[in-house]
């Protein structure tokens, strides 16, 4: 499927382009506004990227597999991000994570049959002194338990 | 106790309340001071980094060129990924605009006309109030090209955010320059060090976000004020970020040199359940970490901690209580860095996994007396043999756990201890007999 950027985005990179002395310098920013658009990285997506920034394709690549927030797949239109090192763990983050998973019937990096949940085990997400944690997406849902999980999950189904 | 970094004020990262309180009085005084004094003030305070290091802030400004046709660059570090440390993101959120002073102050004194605050991709939230701080500033003269007319000054300098996209490593510094010119986050090896070889091959000076924002309060206050508060060798504030088994986990900002179990019982509300502790990280997850018997009188700062073989880090302090078990939280730990190591090194990249393999092993009943001994002889093998700190930081929670708890882990290994050479071959290439001699 071929992938172009929208005359707003491109609008929104020329902006980009200006904080920075190199065009490469950019393909964070626009990997990050591309994935807006799209949903996840295709290839398509990279080469459109490379184009736009005068790199090669698989240079592009190289950044997308290097940094876990750049989807290399279609994620659920609710991407759900479960803290699990220590500082969540210790105040039961495994038990939030596991009914996440029973919940949803999904493994980590799953995503459910109807596409709107997906789930990841994430690293520490700074949330350390609010834990356990879930991020939705771009939001963050702190001092958790499976309780507040469910209506969480309930709050989103609905609103779907 | 004066707070700096983030007082007590209602509304404060409103601009308007911010310049109520002496905010930006701070820029205009050291525009008024030579770049030298400014850098010497510094100094002079002993104000030190806050991300890990510990290393002087003034002497790394200090190292800048000073004949130079190369533009210089200032980052700000705000990658904040360190598990157990979540202390930057309350100043994006509570006192961004102290934070657009430093850096004022910090680019003025070393010559930067561009600085990139790079902010953790999972930060949404906080890169965008503080996005929100920086339009303020940049609206209201404080920043661009406006500044002259506001300041009456010949300087300006622009503040750009960076946005990281969930890699640990970007927060070591060259790692973190690498991610912003739009490469994979690669540590570089030093020498050449940033303040020669940065940014695009040019000076840079990496700081992390809440040393640049105690500046402001230098300025104005003086150096030797700040040199008086807490700990005489690691003076000012620190932003103590206690989590795990606590009643009140959270940040606070207390002087340097805060005893531990002060910070725990009388802060952080003491350990949930009043159970004892059994071990504390104390300064995010890669630092050594103590017995619970150990913390009695134990001070929180650089040489203190240096003292009972640890260190500060990010003065993020993880409790955990006497039921905890360690071993898994070990094998997390392990985890985490197996996940993060970037995979330039060999030593780090497989050494991350073996521990982690070794580990679960334990975890699950599995191990044997000899792990421990492997588990300690991995982590030496990676410890000063990788780029960057990735190594310790993988290696030290390794090591320093499994030798201060040797008991409870020897407690958790199987029994009956089975001999096994994996490789006959290898086992024996270092001893006399030719190898048509070993049999089955």
């Amino acid at each position: 499927m071929e992938f172009k950027f929208t005359e707003e985005n491109l609008t929104k990179i020329e902006g980009i382009l200006k904080k920075y002395p190199e065009k490469k310098a950019a393909v964070m920013p626009v990997l990050y506004i591309a994935q807006e658009q799209n949903g996840w990285i295709s290839q398509e997506v990279m080469k459109e990227v490379a184009a736009l920034l005068d790199m090669h394709s698989d240079e592009v690549l190289g950044v997308v597999t290097f940094y876990t927030m750049y989807h290399q797949k279609p994620m659920g239109k609710y991407h759900l991000q479960v803290c699990t090192n220590v500082s969540c763990m210790l105040r039961g983050a495994y038990s939030i994570y596991n009914h996440v998973k029973d919940k949803l019937k999904i493994e980590n990096g799953g995503i459910t049959e109807d596409a709107v949940f997906s789930l990841e085990e994430v690293e520490c997400m700074g949330s350390c002194g609010t834990a356990p944690m879930i991020a939705v997406n771009e939001d963050f849902f702190e001092n958790l338990d499976e309780q507040k999980v469910d209506q969480i999950i309930e709050s989103f189904k609905d609103r779907n | 106790m004066e707070k700096i970094v983030l007082p007590d004020i209602n509304d404060l990262h409103q601009i308007s309340v911010y310049e109520q309180n002496g905010g930006y009085t701070a820029a205009r005084k050291a525009f008024g001071q030579k770049p030298d004094e400014i850098i010497d003030t510094v100094k002079k305070s002993g104000l030190r980094g806050r991300g890990g290091a510990a290393f002087s802030a003034g002497l790394k400004w200090s190292f800048m060129p000073k004949a130079t046709n190369k533009p210089k660059y200032l980052c700000i570090n705000g990658d904040e990924s360190e598990p157990g440390s979540f202390k930057d993101r309350q100043i994006f959120e509570y006192n961004p605009h102290q934070l657009i002073e430093g850096i004022l102050i910090a680019s003025y004194a070393i010559g930067a006309k561009v600085t990139y605050v790079y902010i953790r991709g999972e930060y949404h939230k906080w890169i965008k109030l503080f996005e929100k701080a920086l339009s303020d500033a940049y609206e209201q003269g404080y920043a661009g090209e406006k500044m002259k007319e506001k300041f009456g000054t010949e300087f300006s300098c622009e503040i750009y955010v960076h946005k990281g996209a969930g890699a640990y490593i970007c927060g070591e510094e060259s790692a973190l320059m690498n991610s912003i010119e739009g490469k994979r986050g690669y540590p570089r090896v030093k020498p050449p060090f940033p303040a020669q070889n940065g940014l695009w091959g040019c000076p840079t000076t990496i700081n992390n976000v809440e040393t640049i924002t105690n500046v402001p309060a230098i300025i104005n206050k003086g150096w030797e004020w700040f040199s008086q508060i807490g700990e005489p060798k690691h003076p000012g504030t620190l932003l103590y970020g206690i989590s795990g088994h606590v009643n009140k986990p959270g940040v606070y900002e207390l002087p340097s040199g805060m005893l531990l179990t002060d910070l725990i019982y009388n802060y952080a509300g003491g350990v949930s359940g009043n159970k004892k502790i059994l071990c504390i990280i104390p300064g995010g997850s890669s630092m050594p970490p103590l017995r619970g018997d150990q913390i009695d009188g134990v001070k929180m700062d650089a040489e203190s901690l240096k003292a009972v073989g640890t260190s500060i880090g990010t003065a993020g302090v993880m409790v955990m209580d006497e039921d905890t078990d360690l071993v898994k939280v070990l094998a997390r730990i392990a985890k985490f860095y197996y996940h993060e190591s970037c995979g330039q090194c060999t030593p780090c990249r497989e050494g991350t996994g073996w521990m982690l393999k070794i580990l679960n092993r334990l975890a699950a009943g599995e191990g044997s007396i000899h792990d421990l001994d492997l588990l300690v002889s991995v982590a030496s093998n990676i410890e000063g043999n990788t780029i960057c700190a990735l190594g310790e930081a993988a290696a030290w929670p390794v090591r320093h756990m499994v030798t201060r708890f040797r008991d409870y882990f020897e407690q958790r290994v199987k029994k009956e201890v089975t001999l096994q050479v994996a490789n006959k071959v290898h086992s024996m290439r270092h001893t006399a007999f030719p190898l048509t001699e070993i049999k089955e």
